[in-house]
């Protein structure tokens, strides 16, 4: 057996190859951080850009352009009641004649002649402030109970569980439904007394719902956060890093809040849907904001009285509160694949 | 496990008192009584009624006596609905919402489980995505919304009476009802049982019992789907939380005389018996089936039960 | 039949990912006698254990066999319908997984596990599977097997699951068994009990092994043949002294060069390999070694290199030994 492909080898080929040639072969894979990563994953999902898109035009609609509109959402008019998408009214065909110009009633008017596109846009505006706000209390109460919690261990944790345990297991929306009745009048009291006028400002029954929230639905953050520091305490790197001589400071800025914001960022994106759900809930009981605000969920229930003659006032509030909600939902589904190592998945 | 049999039970009697607690403080905290729509009550009238349910005697006192009185199981007459006694108003009602949300219990759970382990099994085939976006669909659409609409589409554009559920009196009435309650719970089970039974099939004895020899239906059946289930349990204490919340939406759209409707009207009539005594009520059913259930996820569960 | 076992000849396997196309087995020939003791070393990923499972049909899902062959006992594996596969699972070919701690369904009794191989196989009842299930737990050497039965996998130590794991692996008297680094995830004293079980277990039941680990203390001590796995290829093959003694491959040299020697009066320095494994989805267009080899030729970075057959058992491919044919072949 003599060298079956000797001949297309020759002594050069033999000699040694140097170490750059040897380095030139190594395609070194960049190295890129835990938030490169995601941020390359999340832009890369589909479907969460597009309900980010989806999110950031419906924040310009109800937000910037109820500013500029026409109509204003409390502005009632006689003779105009009821009017289907794009008519006018007696008073504004006249005026029209007179050569003014109108912007049309998209989407209509309400049972009070009032525009009814830019009651929806207001009404998403309250329902994003809902969603928001209230997520932002129970993100911070929960999140602070939940750290100081789990950072403190022993008799405090138990006594401080024990707590949140008990409020897990009240029925919180038979409590809703009861508090939000219950402060109902009593704020309005509060709203009229010269100092407290700010209240009004905000719509008494809005911090009703706030004051809701802040009470009950923030036992479900406070676990998730212990649960999360918890096991990070146990975890080799902080070990690691408590070995090295590291401060508590820096452990917890460093280790454990990096690595909780994730799953905390995750969890209050997908909070925000569930406080705009109940808020809508609530506004269809005819317990949420007060009119003339409109809500989302209180446009609904209203149109929902007219249903047989003017089924178009119940279609908008109603895809713009499931929009609001998909998006939600599915931006926070695509923050929790891209960003939550855990539930990483092929 | 008897420690925490005793544990979760102690927890649960205490959430139910502090219910019936803030239930009883918040509804003294609404100005003007159950009587301030009464008319031409003149002052004597109004006291002697008020004597009559006890409303005269200091605070702490009516919380005493209404306390002692709930656990004998009596929540006292109902104060706007003359002569009738809040515990018969309640069981009549309770019995037509528990029927409907045991149905709608069922039809998720029969529902929900099956197209989550399909959507598992044939992950990122178009059954896979028609699923999941009937379930991402299923937990955007708000109950009331959903309700309006089928009414709206069902009984009024396509004129199909029979499908009316006024009264849930007979079978076809319960068909709109269910469908507009199980809704949500349907989706969210589907999604929570495709991404447990994702996460299962990718578990190492999964692939022992496939080096074993074991056909693929019964790895998916004996192996994967039972560790696939265990979490959907933790799910039924929050499920019932919803049925109570959906059906006051349910109940009050398609009037359906059930305890959903009775608690929203006796909170808008004021009704102050009537309102703790459901509260009380609804809350106890909702603590006990949470306890139930966490408890039977600890027995169902081997891993747990020593511990 | 041949006069193999188990005879691959040049299997390749690709997982086809979203990243692109990953060659996890490039050209795997291997062969094994009936009765053999195989070792199978290698770094991570380097398709020491995509080898093992697809010989099971058990290849993960983006992964696709797309060429060589596959024959078992006379049967070829890589074209047998899936029912014909799974009655070679577990009955001719067992596996031992790496962690027993995940590897028993925890919802299941170890007696109900047991018994469900025995039964798949065999046809027994349930009663006598019992009393195999109860023989076997004797045979791995757990005592009270009546209460082991009886008992869920979480009640049971790391060492006494394997020890499960291995009973339901020989429930059916394999040809094959393939211990997938068996003792990795076990603490050190364990692992020589387990090591010394199925060395054991072998000589009772006298079925062919495979072992794949990186453990080349515990190959040294148990096995007839080894094959050194590099980046999804088989680098070099020969018998325990063939591959200790004459080692063809640098690779193999490297590993050899990593292992202390207790009898080392010169003190000489553990010598580390260099550099990081191959990132699999873009592999060096040579030889998949080079650019951690010390010995590395112009040659080894553009062509890979062809097999160099040694002796009967032994061979390998390396561009080295062809130089030396070279030199030869020139001097003659």
């Amino acid at each position: 057996m003599k060298n079956p492909i000797s001949f297309h080898i020759n002594t050069e080929d033999f000699l040694p190859a140097s170490k750059e040639e040897r380095q030139s072969l190594v395609v070194m894979r960049e190295s890129v951080s835990f938030w490169q990563d995601g941020f390359r994953r999340l832009f890369r999902n589909k479907v969460a850009m597009v309900s980010a898109v989806v999110l950031l035009l419906i924040i310009v609609f109800s937000f910037v352009i109820p500013a500029f509109y026409p109509y204003r959402y409390e502005q009632q008019r006689k003779g105009a009641e009821y009017m289907a998408p794009m008519r006018y009214s007696q008073e504004e065909h006249d005026a029209i004649a007179a050569g003014e110009r109108v912007f049309p009633h998209i989407l209509g008017t309400d049972s009070l002649g009032r525009d009814y596109a830019v009651r929806v846009m207001v009404g998403g505006r309250i329902s994003l402030i809902v969603g928001i706000v209230a997520s932002a209390i129970i993100f911070f109460i929960g999140s602070i109970y939940g750290a100081v919690s789990a950072f403190f261990g022993g008799r405090t944790d138990n006594i401080m569980m024990r707590i949140v345990d008990i409020i897990y297991t009240i029925p919180d929306i038979l409590m809703i439904v009861l508090i939000a009745f219950a402060l109902k009048a009593p704020m309005q009291e509060l709203a009229k007394k010269a100092s407290f006028a700010w209240l009004n400002a905000m719509g008494v029954n809005l911090i009703s719902i706030f004051i809701v929230f802040a009470l009950l639905y923030w036992v479900g953050m406070a676990r998730i956060v212990r649960s999360q520091v918890l096991s990070l305490k146990e975890t080799d790197f902080v070990m690691a890093a408590r070995a090295l001589g590291a401060s508590n400071g820096r452990i917890i800025r460093k280790h454990l809040l990096t690595n909780c914001i994730g799953t905390l960022i995750i969890t209050t994106t997908l909070q925000i849907p569930i406080s705009i759900f109940t808020e809508s809930f609530l506004s269809f009981l005819g317990l949420g904001v007060a009119a003339p605000m409109p809500s989302l969920g209180s446009l609904a229930s209203s149109a929902i009285n007219g249903i047989n003659s003017y089924p178009y006032l119940a279609l908008s509030p109603a895809l713009l509160i499931a929009l609001i909600i998909l998006s939600f939902n599915l931006l926070g589904d695509g923050l929790r694949d891209s960003f939550d190592p855990k539930l990483k998945q092929g | 496990m008897l420690k925490y049999v005793i544990k979760r039970v102690l927890m649960g009697v205490v959430a139910l008192f502090l219910v019936a607690t803030i239930t009883f403080f918040l509804m003294n905290l609404v100005p003007g009584g159950p009587f301030e729509f009464e008319k031409a009550v003149n002052p004597a009238a109004r006291a002697a009624l008020e004597a009559k349910y006890g409303l005269d005697k200091p605070l702490l006192e009516q919380f005493k006596n209404y306390l002692s009185h709930a656990l004998s199981g009596d929540f006292g007459p109902s104060i706007k609905q003359r002569g009738r006694e809040v515990n018969d108003i309640i069981l009549t009602k309770f019995a037509v919402s528990a029927r409907l949300c045991g149905i709608t219990v069922i039809v998720a759970l029969v529902i929900g489980i099956p197209l989550g382990c399909i959507a598992a099994v044939r992950r990122g085939k178009w059954l896979d995505n028609l699923i999941r976006v009937f379930a991402t669909l299923g937990i955007a659409i708000p109950g009331f919304v959903l309700c309006t609409v089928c009414l709206y589409f069902f009984c009024i554009s396509l004129n199909l009476t029979w499908l009316l559920p006024l009264g849930l009196a007979t079978p076809a009435s319960y068909i709109l009802p269910v469908f507009s309650l199980a809704f949500y719970p349907t989706s969210y089970i589907a999604r929570m049982m495709r991404s447990t039974m994702l996460d299962t099939l990718g578990q190492d004895y999964v692939r022992t019992a496939k080096s074993k020899g074991v056909a693929n239906s019964s790895v998916l059946f004996k192996h994967a789907l039972r560790n696939a289930i265990l979490p959907i349990v933790t799910y039924l204490g929050p499920m019932m939380a919803f049925m109570m919340t959906g059906n006051f939406v349910v109940e009050q759209v398609y009037v359906i005389p059930g305890l959903g409707k009775e608690f929203i009207s006796s909170i808008m009539n004021r009704d102050y018996t009537m309102i703790m005594g459901t509260t009380i009520f609804l809350a106890a059913i909702l603590i006990t089936l949470n306890v139930l259930v966490d408890i039977a996820y600890k027995i169902i569960d081997p891993r747990i039960t020593l511990n | 039949m041949g006069i193999y076992l188990l005879d691959i000849r040049s299997e390749k396997l690709s997982f086809f990912t979203q990243a692109g196309e990953v060659k996890a087995l490039d050209d795997v020939t291997l062969r094994m006698r009936e009765g053999e003791i195989l070792g199978i070393v290698g770094e991570s990923g380097s398709g020491k254990s995509v080898t093992a499972y697809s010989l099971m049909g058990l290849t993960a899902h983006p992964g696709k066999l797309i060429g060589g062959s596959i024959e078992f006992n006379g049967h070829r594996i890589d074209q047998m319908s899936e029912k014909e596969i799974r009655k070679v699972r577990g009955k001719e070919i067992s596996i031992i997984f790496q962690d027993p701690m995940t590897s028993l369904n925890p919802v299941y009794t170890i007696g109900n596990q047991i018994r469900e191989v025995i039964r798949l196989h065999t046809g027994k009842s349930r009663a006598e599977a019992n009393a195999h299930a109860h023989e076997l737990l004797t045979m791995v050497g757990i005592n009270e097997p009546e209460r082991r039965l009886k008992q869920y996998p979480h009640e049971l130590s790391g060492g006494m699951r394997q020890r499960v794991m291995i009973a339901i692996a020989l429930a059916c008297e394999p040809k094959l068994l393939i211990a997938d680094e068996p003792t990795t995830a076990l603490d050190v004293t364990i692992q020589a009990q387990i090591i010394e079980l199925m060395i054991d277990l072998k000589k009772k039941l006298d079925m062919a092994i495979i072992l794949i680990t990186h453990d080349l203390g515990v190959v040294a001590s148990i096995c007839e043949t080894i094959a050194v796995m590099y980046a999804g290829k088989v680098v070099e093959y020969g018998t325990v002294d063939e591959i200790f003694y004459e080692p063809a491959h640098e690779y193999t040299r490297g590993l050899l060069n990593c292992i202390p020697k207790l009898d080392d009066k010169d003190r000489t320095r553990l010598v580390p390999i260099e550099g990081v494994p191959v990132d699999m989805l873009n592999p060096p267009i040579g030889c998949p070694f080079a650019p951690r080899c010390n010995s590395c030729m112009k040659i080894c970075l553009t062509r890979v290199p062809p097999e160099t057959v040694l002796s009967s058992t032994h061979y390998s491919f390396c561009w080295l030994q062809k130089k030396m044919e070279f030199e030869e072949g020139a001097a003659v």
